[in-house]
This record gives structure tokens, C-alpha cells and sequence, in this order.
């Protein structure tokens, strides 16, 4: 690409919203696994007894709190998938056509 | 007792000791077994299937772009399938179930770990890994920087992680082959260097692709009908399966919360920042987003890989929580204690005591097939590093041919694969439980702040990138060198150096620390400069895929 094409795609309407877009999910979800996770690598270092607390019969908090990560990171890899492919296709293929 | 048996038996338990924690795997003593005709055959068919596959795959191998990245004709969903089996390799089945039957909570802890860094790369990574890449991780990175340095730092780096994979691996197949099929340990070690080299020589990336694809889908299988019964056998109810297990073990309602295998609140934190960010830097894992052809099927992949990374250790989890009450409580499985074949091999004992012969047959097949398919993805990403990094970019400096490229490659296949043999040999007695650990960290530590600064930072420049990895790399090995994983179990000092099993708390930020500080001391340089204007364009293709290197076969 040369200087005039990048100027160009650079001011291009669907590009700031294409780079918008996908940084601004990108970035929220990044925070809410760092904080889902450490959240919970930090409760169990920090306090092993609240992670051992029975909640129904044996079972304990932590188990449940585990289950629920694995699943929190399945769940938002799948949200990302089904915002990007509803936002950021279409945008990119204006913004491919517009080059052409 | 002769004093010949003695010293016989002392020999048979420090080796096994060493080797059982070979793939990363728990503690425990290991027994040769006898000769597990079922599982052989069952795994001889699986290796015609894949030799099969191979030959359909090798006519289908032509240019570079076959050989390195399957001339990006693999699918979403097939790429998520194979980047899956990556991850469900014979240290996390075997020795994830392992340790949740021997620490509960903890061994549900650590395997969290490993799922984790996908959603961080999905987010911040994957389209634009897709976007940029060609062939290896080096293309992204000398993108906009300065080949002949980065390539090498980067070539390097790969090898290494990939190395330490792969002895560890070797030194676990060898382990493996002993406990399932009763065969000897250089058998294991030959059989997998020699099938992994006939794979990717021949059959490059489509073979190596669809041979993990096919091992996945049977351990899915697998390991899902062995949860399912597991869980049929309570009644589908998790309290009775909890409240059985902390019966059976010895540990009681320890188990039901964490600190049996974790202890120091610093070493947990340490071990999660390099599981999460090291698979972002996994050479042989980010390898496989240019097998696909654009960056919708790589978002795709990753949604596939972590759907099914979480639900396999979801079954690990069922499975080694069973085998508390189900296999502890059996004298046909454990005695006084000793899980008889070691402690490896709580999986298969549930797989026996589920579905009885055939099925414990079907997982040691699986097990052991899960090895070659994980050592085969390693040595193609090994050998991509040599001929497409060091060969054609830092020695030809760009001035090869594609065909000789790819002759170079299979040399490169053929000498990593040999290398591995002698090095699973020469590792046999040894203790290589930190190596896996070691990968993860250094990928971490060097190959994620490289790659995350070029792709996010402006002023990030080639002196940056050189001392911000090297600096990483180096630390990363001089630390867990230091560790009581290597100074005190390896070396036999009496105190480690440094208190902590996992290095990546201080040596990932090392790696980001010295990217910034190399990047601002040659900010001035007419070089970096340049470097810098070039990031419009990197980062504009990185979010268009606008001029990415079209890997499809159309």
C-alpha cells in the first residue's frame, strides 16, 4: 500500500468505525477475563478458606467458581465471534470494495 | 534380597520417579506392565489411518504455503478441532486427572490455566496474527522491523520453547508406551521420532493438521463416554460423587478446596500469568492461524479450540474426581494407597473400570496417539523457525527459492526429529517435570511482549524488540534454572535461588520492560524512524487483512 492508499483508508468513515469497533470489544472483554481470572487465582491464594466453604451439601464455593470460569471464557470467545461477524465483516468488505 | 535386587529396585524407582512426571505429569511410581495386545492394536490402526492420510496429503503438498500453513485451506471449525488437540495432549488427560485424583480443587485450578489465554488471544490477537502472518511469528514481527535480528531472536526463541516441549513429550511417550502397552521405553521414543518425521516430511501441515483432528475427535469420544459413565454411576448427581470421594480419600474434605498441591500465594499467581499469556506465544500454536484463510475463520478457531479445551477439562475434572471413590476404592487398581501402574494411570484404570478391557485398550491407543500428534505440530513449527526464519531470511538474507525453502524445511524435519530421539533417550532418567512449565514461561516472557508491542505500539523499534526478547528469553531459563524445580529436585542444591516454581511474574515484565526501554534509548535512530512511520501500514493491514498474504488455494 502506498502513502496515498493509507491516508486514504485513514480517513475512511468505515475504518475509524471498524478500528473503534473492534477495540473497544476486544479491550472490554480482555478486562473482564484478566479481572474473572485473577479475580479467582487471587481469591484462592489469598483466601483458600472462602473457596472451601460447603454452599450445598459437600460441595464447596470453589467448584462452582471454577466451573463458572471455564464457562465465562467460553461464553465470551462466542460473544466476540458473534459481534464480529455481525460488525466487523461487513465493515471490512466495504472497505475492501472501496479500495477496488 | 540380593544386594543386586536392591540396587535392581533403587534404580527401577528413581527412574520411574523422573519419568512419571516426564509430560508434566503427577508424582508416582511406574511399573512395566504386561503387554496390552488390545491397545496395540487399536493404536496400529490409527498409525495406517494417519500413514494414510499422509500419503493423501503429500500429493497434495507442493509450494511453501502447503507445506508451512496447508496453503490455508483448512476451516474454522477444523483449525479450532486440530488447536484443540494441541492443547489435549497426554500430559493434560492423563496427568490433569491424575492430579485432580490426587488434589481435588487444585488440579480444577491448573487446568483453568490452560483455557484462559484463549479468550486473551481471540481478543487481542487472532485476526491480526491472520492478517499479518505468513508462515511463522517471525513474519509478524519483522513486518515493520529489521529482518536479519528480529528473525534470529525470534527463530531462537521458537526453538527453544519448542525443545523443551518436545523433550518432555519424547520423555513421556517413552513413560507411556512402558505403562500402556508393556512395551520397552526406546521403543515409545523411536517409534513416535521415526512416524512424527514420515508426517511432516511428507505430509506437511495438511497431515500434521488432520492427524491431530482425527486424535482429538477420538479423545473427545473417549474421554466423554468414560464421564458420562462416571456420572451415570452416581446418578448424575455431583454431591454423590464428591461426598464418595472425600470417603474414599485419605485426604478427606481437603480436597474440596485448594492448597494440596499449591501452596505460596506468589507461586499460584506466577503460574497463572504464565499459563494464560505463554499460549499466547506458543510458536507451534499460533502457527495454525495462518492455515486458515482469513480472519473470520480464525475468530472462528479459537471459539471452536476453547469450546473444546474447556469441555475436555471439564471431563478430566469428572474423570479424576470419580476415580477417587470408583478406582481408590478398587484393590484391583490401588493398593494401600499406590495406584498401581503409578499414578498416571488413574484415567485409564476408570476407562477399565467402566468399560472394562476394550475400552481401557481404546484410551492407552488414544493416549499414546496423542503424543505423536502434539510432537508432530511441534517439530513443523521447529522446523518453519529453521528454514523459513534462519535459512531463507537471516542467511540467504530473502534470496532463496521457495523450492529449496521447502527441501531445506524437510531437512530441518528430518534433523529435529533425529534430535528428539537422541534427546528423549538421553533424558530418560532425568527429572524434566519443570520443562513444560519452562515453555510456557518463555513463550510468555519473550515471544508475547514482542508480539503484542509490534502489533499495538507505534514507537516500538527493532533495538526494542531485540533486547525486550532476549531479555525475556534469558531471564525466563536463568530463573527457572534458579528454581527449586531444577537447583534443588535437578541439581541437588539445598536451597533454590529463586523461591518460586514459575518465573513469569517477573520475567514476562522483564520482556515488556526492556521492549520499552530498547524502543525509547534508539528512538532517535533514522532506523526506528522509520520503523515507526511504517506502523500505519501494519496496523491498517492488521485491521483490514487489506494486502495479507493470500494463503488460499482458490
Amino acid at each position: 500500500m502506498d502513502e496515498t492508499a493509507l491516508a486514504r483508508l485513514r480517513a475512511n468513515p468505515d475504518f475509524i468505525e471498524l478500528e473503534r469497533a473492534r477495540g473497544t470489544l476486544g479491550w472490554t472483554l480482555t478486562a473482564i477475563m484478566l479481572v474473572v481470572y485473577f479475580g479467582f487465582v487471587l481469591l484462592v491464594a489469598f483466601a483458600p478458606n472462602i473457596v472451601a466453604t460447603p454452599i450445598a451439601g459437600i460441595t464447596t464455593l470453589g467448584f462452582p467458581l471454577g466451573l463458572g470460569v471455564i464457562l465465562i471464557a467460553i461464553l465470551l470467545t462466542g460473544l466476540y465471534v458473534l459481534r464480529a461477524n455481525a460488525v466487523f465483516d461487513a465493515l471490512t468488505q466495504r472497505i475492501a470494495a472501496s479500495e477496488r | 534380597m540380593s544386594r543386586f535386587r536392591m540396587a535392581a529396585l533403587a534404580v527401577a524407582a528413581s527412574l520411574a520417579a523422573g519419568a512419571a512426571q516426564a509430560a508434566g505429569l503427577a508424582d508416582g511410581k511406574v511399573q512395566a506392565q504386561p503387554v496390552d495386545t488390545v491397545a496395540i492394536v487399536m493404536f496400529a490402526g490409527f498409525v495406517l489411518l494417519t500413514l494414510a492420510i499422509t500419503a493423501w496429503a503429500a500429493r497434495r503438498t507442493r509450494t511453501a504455503s502447503d507445506f508451512y500453513a496447508a496453503g490455508g485451506s483448512i476451516t474454522g471449525f477444523q483449525n479450532g478441532v486440530a488447536i484443540s488437540g494441541d492443547f489435549m495432549s497426554a500430559a493434560s488427560f492423563l496427568g490433569i486427572s491424575a492430579m485432580v485424583y490426587a488434589s481435588g480443587f487444585d488440579g480444577l485450578l491448573y487446568s483453568i490455566g490452560f483455557l484462559v489465554g484463549w479468550p486473551i488471544i481471540m481478543f487481542l490477537m487472532a485476526e491480526r496474527l491472520r492478517n499479518l502472518g505468513k508462515f511463522s511469528l517471525a513474519d509478524v514481527a519483522s513486518y515493520r522491523l529489521s529482518a536479519v535480528p528480529v528473525r534470529s531472536f525470534s527463530a531462537v526463541s521458537s526453538l527453544v520453547v519448542v525443545a523443551f516441549y518436545l523433550i518432555a513429550q519424547m520423555v513421556g511417550a517413552g513413560q507411556l508406551i512402558q505403562l500402556l502397552f508393556g512395551l520397552p521405553y526406546s521403543y515409545a521414543v523411536v517409534i513416535v521420532g521415526v512416524l512424527m518425521i514420515c508426517y511432516v516430511t511428507f505430509g506437511g501441515m495438511i497431515a500434521t493438521t488432520w492427524v491431530q483432528i482425527i486424535k482429538a475427535v477420538l479423545l473427545l469420544l473417549g474421554a466423554s463416554y468414560m464421564a458420562f459413565a462416571a456420572m451415570a454411576h452416581f446418578g448424575f448427581n455431583l454431591n454423590t460423587m464428591f461426598a464418595a470421594a472425600v470417603q474414599v480419600s485419605a485426604k478427606k474434605a481437603a480436597i474440596m478446596g485448594p492448597g494440596l498441591q499449591f501452596k505460596n500465594p506468589i507461586s499460584i499467581i506466577s503460574l497463572g500469568i504464565a499459563l494464560m499469556f505463554g499460549t499466547a506465544g506458543l510458536p507451534h500454536i499460533l502457527m495454525r492461524f495462518f492455515t486458515v484463510s482469513d480472519a473470520k475463520e480464525a475468530r472462528k478457531s479459537v471459539f471452536w479450540a476453547t469450546s473444546f479445551i474447556g469441555y475436555f477439562y471439564i471431563l478430566t475434572f469428572i474423570i479424576g474426581f470419580a476415580a477417587i471413590s470408583m478406582v481408590g476404592d478398587n484393590p484391583a487398581y490401588v493398593l494401600k494407597g499406590a495406584v498401581r501402574g503409578g499414578s498416571n494411570m488413574v484415567a485409564i484404570h476408570l476407562a477399565d473400570a467402566v468399560g472394562g478391557g476394550v475400552l481401557k485398550g481404546f484410551v492407552s491407543a488414544v493416549a499414546f496417539a496423542t503424543i505423536l500428534a502434539v510432537v508432530s505440530g511441534l517439530t513443523l513449527a521447529g522446523a518453519t523457525a529453521v528454514s523459513h526464519d534462519l535459512y531463507a531470511n537471516v542467511i540467504m538474507r530473502g534470496r532463496s527459492t521457495e523450492g529449496r525453502e521447502v527441501a531445506v524445511s524437510r531437512y530441518a524435519t528430518i534433523a529435529l526429529g533425529v534430535l528428539a530421539i537422541l534427546l528423549g533417550l538421553a533424558f530418560e532418567k532425568q527429572n524434566v517435570a519443570y520443562m513444560v512449565g519452562l515453555a510456557f514461561a518463555v513463550a510468555a516472557s519473550a515471544n508475547f511482549p514482542v508480539l503484542m508491542l509490534n502489533m499495538y505500539w507505534k514507537r516500538f523499534n527493532t533495538t526494542g524488540a531485540v533486547l525486550g526478547g532476549w531479555l525475556g528469553l534469558v531471564s525466563a531459563v536463568l530463573l527457572t534454572v534458579l528454581s527449586p524445580g531444577i537447583w534443588v529436585k535437578v541439581l541437588g542444591y539445598h536451597t533454590a535461588w529463586f523461591p518460586y516454581d514459575n518465573p513469569a511474574l517477573f520475567s514476562m515484565p522483564l520482556g515488556f520492560l526492556g521492549g520499552w526501554l530498547g524502543s525509547i534509548l534508539a528512538a532517535g535512530a533514522p532506523a526506528s524512524r522509520a520503523e515507526a512511520a511504517r506502523y500505519e501500514a501494519l496496523y491498517i493491514r492488521s485491521q483490514t487483512g487489506i494486502g495479507a498474504e493470500g494463503a488460499t488455494r482458490h
